[in-house]
This record gives C-alpha cells, structure tokens and sequence, in this order.
C-alpha cells in the first residue's frame, strides 16, 4: 500500500508546491482581492442610493440577490477557465519537457502519477474556488447586509464546478498539447452553458429536442446542471415563493437561466461521483497507452 | 554467446534482452534487440542518430511496452515496479521543473525512489558534491545552464546507490572539461560495482570509459564485445627498406606478417605485443635492413563504427560486420 500512497502524496505535493512557486495562486489571490474589492465597492454603493430612493429593504434584498447570482455566474466562469488552463498542463507539460521520463523512470506507476496530479490541482483549483466565493458571499453581506441561503453550499457548487472543469482538462492532456487541451475545455464549458440556457427555452417552447440537449449535456459534462445547484443556493425562498405565486409554469420559469426553484437530486449527485470516477478512469487508461 | 559468458564472468546478468522490437504504427524502430550486459561493467551502446538508442533505453525501463520479445533487468521482468528502486536513469535532453532548486529535485528524486527518510538529506549532499552543483544547491533550476541540468540528472541518477544506471548521451551538453568530469563520476560509480548502461554517439567518450560496447544500426546490434575484440588485435606497422627475404622470414616469429604489393616497403605485423616492438626492430636491423618509420595502432573505433554501419547498410557486401559480433548480432 506504501507503494501507491507515498509516490501519491509526493506527487500530490510537488502539484501544490508547482501552483505557489509559479505564482499562480498569488497572482489568482490578488486578482480575487480586487475583484472582490471593487464588487463589494459597487454593491454598497448600489444599495445605498437605493435606500436613498426610498426603495424598501425586501425589493433592495431582492434586487441584490438576482446581482450575486449573475456575479456568481461570471465568477464560475472565470474559474472554470482558471481551472481549465491549471489542468491542460498538468501531463502535457511533463511530456514535452521530457522530465516525465525522469520521474516514471522511479518505481511509480503511471496512474498514481495521474492520480496525484489530478489530486493536487483539484485540491489547489478547489479550495481556490471556494475560498474566493466564500469571500465574495462576505463582501456582499458587508455591503448590503444579505446573505444568500446557502452560502457554503453556492460557493462548494462552483468549486465543484471548477473540479468538473479540472478533470476534464486533466484527460485530454493526456493526449494533447497543453493549450488544445484548454481551449476544447472551455469551449465545451460554454456550450454546456448554452445547452442549459437553450434547453430551458426548450421547456418554455415545448421544443422537445432542446430540451433533451441539455439533458444530454447535463450528462456528459455536468458543469451547468452543477450551475444550476449554484443557483439555487443563492436563490431566496422569497423569490421561489413569489416565482411560483405568480401564475407562471415550471416550465416558463426554466426559461431564465439565473433561476432555480430546486437543488439538485440525490441520483444526479450520485452520477456526478460516477463521472469523476469515469472520466478519470479513461484519463489513467489513455495516459497508460501513451507513448512517451 | 557473448565474449563476457564465455569469459566466465557471472552468469546473472545485468540486462539479459531477447529479440526486442518496438513498432509505431507501421515503422519499426527496434527490430530486434537482443544482448546481455554483465553486471558491474560500463556497457557502451553506440549507434547514430535513429538507431534505437533511447527506445531501448525506454523499453529497458519499461517507459515504453515492447511489441515483442521478452528481457530482464536485475534479474526481474522488464518495468518492474520494485526494481526501479535500484536503477537509477538520466533521460536525453529534457529540463527538470524550471521552478524547483537543484536540492529540491534530488529530494524528489529520494522520496520516489522512496529511499530511507534518515539516509535523504546524506544522498542529496553526495550527489550534489559529486556533480559539482554543492555550491547551487538553492538556485532554482530555471538558471541552470543545459550542462548544469545535465549534471544534476546525473547526480539523480545515481541517488541511493542504484545497481544499475541507464546514461542516455549523458555528456551532450558539455564542455571538454565537464565531459572529463563525467568520465571519471562514470569510472568511479563502476568502482563501486555500479552497472553503467552508457548510450552515446561520442564514440571517444565510450572508447574512453567502456568495458563493452554494443553497435546498434537500424534497431539491431551489428556487433558487440570489448573494445579488443570490436577493434581487432594490436599491430605495429613499419616502413622499412633493403630487408631481405630471410629477414623478413625472421619477422614472421613475431606475428603474422602482411604487406601491400603495391608498397612493399610498409610491413604491418599482427597481432603483437606492442613491448616487442624494441625487439622486432633490432631483428630487422640486424638482418641489414633499414627502419624508416615505425607505428603502433589499429583500428580506431571511429573506423571500426563507420565500417560496422557500412556493412550493415550492405549485408551482403562485407564479412566484417560478422567478425565480432555475438548471437544477437547475427539474429
């Protein structure tokens, strides 16, 4: 057992120690702070000028909860291409500097190098994402007073999120060049996106076969069904309550794509567990063919 | 049956290969690869550019799966797992993590090889001074020349006392000075017992350092065995004139005698023990005859290679590829 686990955390920690010394995590801290920063800026400014107006606290409420999710969206996004470009190297850039040779030359096998590999990016690209949406969450209760229902909840979705995106990366750089790798990434990550969106459309138009895309999608690269998890930790139950008060039909409210009037099920978290484990399966099965 | 075996060495060997091949797709780079390396010998495996050098070399580690054949290393199937711990390997032009220090690497190294924690730190200092890099140790390795990343591989490869150490073009990089250097860390890692696998295209370095060498053309060994017998006997050639013929029928007590009708004045005497060289020039000045020139050598392993790759390209043309080749040779 000593012989998988010892090689495992050697490389799980070479992973981490690569993500400081280059900088990476500083440079993402720095850019988080900001960011944050000037978003928590903007929302007590927001919201200040609206209780100049005389708006009442459930409307500002309201009107700030939709903003954290649209501003949650575009933080996923950024992570998931964070995570992408983190993962696209992960292998790649071991074959092409030839150090890989060096390294399995020693008594590891390939699939535990994979394994830590993938193992301490998730760990770095993880706690990253939840890390910076937790404080994002904070800034936003700092400046507005509101605090989503489900804070750790929203923020370990688009941590999961970004693992999603991770692993994924993690496969095709076992085959190919490391910014190929990250660009078919993200790509799929947007389409995926779209998918959703369309596939909620699909429901309001009773286009069957839109709506069977996004499930089909959900499936083969879960990030938007995750999205949708994200959501609805965000969501308020007030807007749930006054969502489904206000005549509309379950399938007119899945036409927004920044609303969610549930979590998701047990089967779907369960399927997502399976695709980890698939898609790293066949990520150590093709890393074990590759010619080096 | 190779000249080692027949020498009486032991009979366990280093690396024992059977008819090795490595096919990508429909080119084959190994068509054959078959040969021992005795254990504690500095086994030179010389080939150009394209012969299968380092896919040997990977396959010897199980880097890369063989498409046929079988071998061992230390004794065990090739790639396995725990005999890793005792082989250490330099890889070809690569570049270590741009971002750890030299010390970090060899610790890296120790732990994969999973080397006793208490015994680490001791490694990475001896390799460190028997490389040279004592005084880098900290210095990232991203400012590292490529002859300075050479020496640390090669401090790496011999981390923790390997049995074995596989050396792909392990001087490429350096200077005529780091290259001396890298020859006696060779020369002294075979003092104390290490099996040296030296792949190399610098035939004065394995001219220089190697027990044994193996030529390697076209994915087959064309010819293996010590330096001796791949370069042929010694031979002292001489320039001499006014000798007659009972002086030269003296000269044959020496050795076989052979001259060129074209200049019958040049005599070369093979094979001879280059100390009765004084003894063979007192007989032809004795005999009347006078010594105008007189040159110790044979062939040059340059002369020797280029010969052996000549054959090979032209199977049919030359008998000398088969002089000294072995079993795997002749496969």
């Amino acid at each position: 057992m000593n012989s998988i686990i010892l090689p495992l955390l050697v490389i799980v920690r070479l992973t981490i120690l690569d993500a400081f010394r280059r900088r990476i995590l500083w440079v993402l801290f720095i850019l988080t702070v900001v960011v944050v920063g000037i978003s928590g800026i903007g929302f007590e400014r927001l919201v200040t000028l609206a209780r100049e107006h005389g708006s009442s606290e459930l409307v500002i409420q309201l009107g700030v909860s939709q903003m954290l999710i649209v501003v949650a969206f575009m933080f996923s996004f950024i992570l998931a291409m964070t995570a992408a470009f983190i993962g696209a190297p992960a292998v790649a850039a071991d074959i092409e500097s030839g150090v890989l040779l060096a390294i399995l030359a020693r008594p590891i096998g390939r699939s535990t190098f994979l394994v830590g590999r993938w193992l301490g990016l998730a760990l770095v690209a993880g706690s990253y994402a939840l890390a910076s949406g937790l404080l994002e969450i904070l800034a936003m209760k700092l400046a507005s007073g509101y605090a989503p229902p489900d804070p750790l909840g929203a923020a370990g979705a688009i941590a999961l999120q970004a693992v999603l995106v991770l692993t994924l990366t993690v496969l095709f750089s076992t085959r190919l060049p490391s910014i190929a790798g990250g660009a078919i990434t993200v790509v799929l990550f947007g389409m995926c996106w779209i998918a959703g969106v369309l596939g909620g459309l699909g429901t309001y138009l009773k286009a069957d076969l839109l709506e069977q895309v996004a499930v089909a999608s959900r499936f083969l690269f879960p990030t938007d069904g995750v999205w949708r998890a994200a959501i609805f930790a965000l969501e308020p139950q007030v807007v749930i309550a006054v969502a489904s008060d206000s005549g509309r039909t379950n399938a007119q409210l899945a036409a927004n794509p920044f609303y969610a009037s549930a979590g998701p099920s047990t089967a779907y978290l369960a399927w997502i567990a399976a695709w980890f484990v698939i898609v790293l399966g066949l990520a150590v099965l093709s890393f074990r063919r590759r010619e080096l | 049956m190779t000249s080692a075996t027949s020498s009486g060495l032991s009979s366990a060997p280093a690396i024992e290969t059977h008819e090795l091949s490595k096919r990508f797709g429909r080119t084959t780079v190994l068509a054959g690869l078959s040969m021992r390396v005795e254990l504690g010998e500095v086994f030179g495996f010389l080939g150009p550019n394209g012969a299968g050098k380092t896919t040997s070399v990977k396959l010897l580690l199980g880097l890369t799966a063989a498409t046929s054949g079988s071998g061992l290393v230390l004794g065990a199937p090739i790639g396995d797992r725990e005999t890793r711990r005792r082989i250490g390997y330099l890889p070809e032009l690569f570049r270590y993590q741009s971002w750890l220090r030299a010390r970090e690497v060899l610790r890296l190294h120790t732990e994969l090889a999973r080397l006793p924690a208490n015994r680490r730190t001791a490694e990475v200092d001896a390799a460190l001074e028997t490389v040279g890099l004592a005084d880098r140790a900290n210095d990232p390795v991203g400012t590292f020349s490529k002859g300075m990343q050479q020496r640390l591989g090669l401090g790496a490869a011999l981390l923790g006392a390997p049995d074995l150490v596989f050396l792909d073009e392990p001087t490429s990089a350096l200077d005529p000075v780091g290259r001396t250097e890298v020859r006696q860390i060779i020369r002294a890692a075979r003092d104390r017992g290490v099996t040296i696998f030296l792949n190399s295209h610098l035939l004065s370095e394995v001219e220089l350092v190697c027990d044994r060498v193996a030529v390697v053309n076209r994915g087959r060994v064309v010819a293996s065995g010590t330096l001796d017998e791949l370069l042929g006997e010694q031979a002292v050639v001489l320039r001499v004139s006014q000798l007659s013929a009972e002086g030269r029928a003296r000269l044959e007590a020496f050795g076989t005698l052979e001259t060129d009708p074209a200049d019958p004045e040049r005599i070369t005497i093979r094979p001879i023990d280059p100390a009765r060289i004084p003894e063979v020039v007192a007989a032809i000045v004795h005999a009347g005859g006078l010594v105008h020139a007189v040159a110790q050598g044979r062939e040059t392993l340059e002369e020797r290679f280029l010969e052996l790759l000549g054959a090979a390209a032209d199977p049919e043309g030359s008998a000398a590829a088969h002089r000294v080749t072995d079993d795997g040779g002749r496969r």
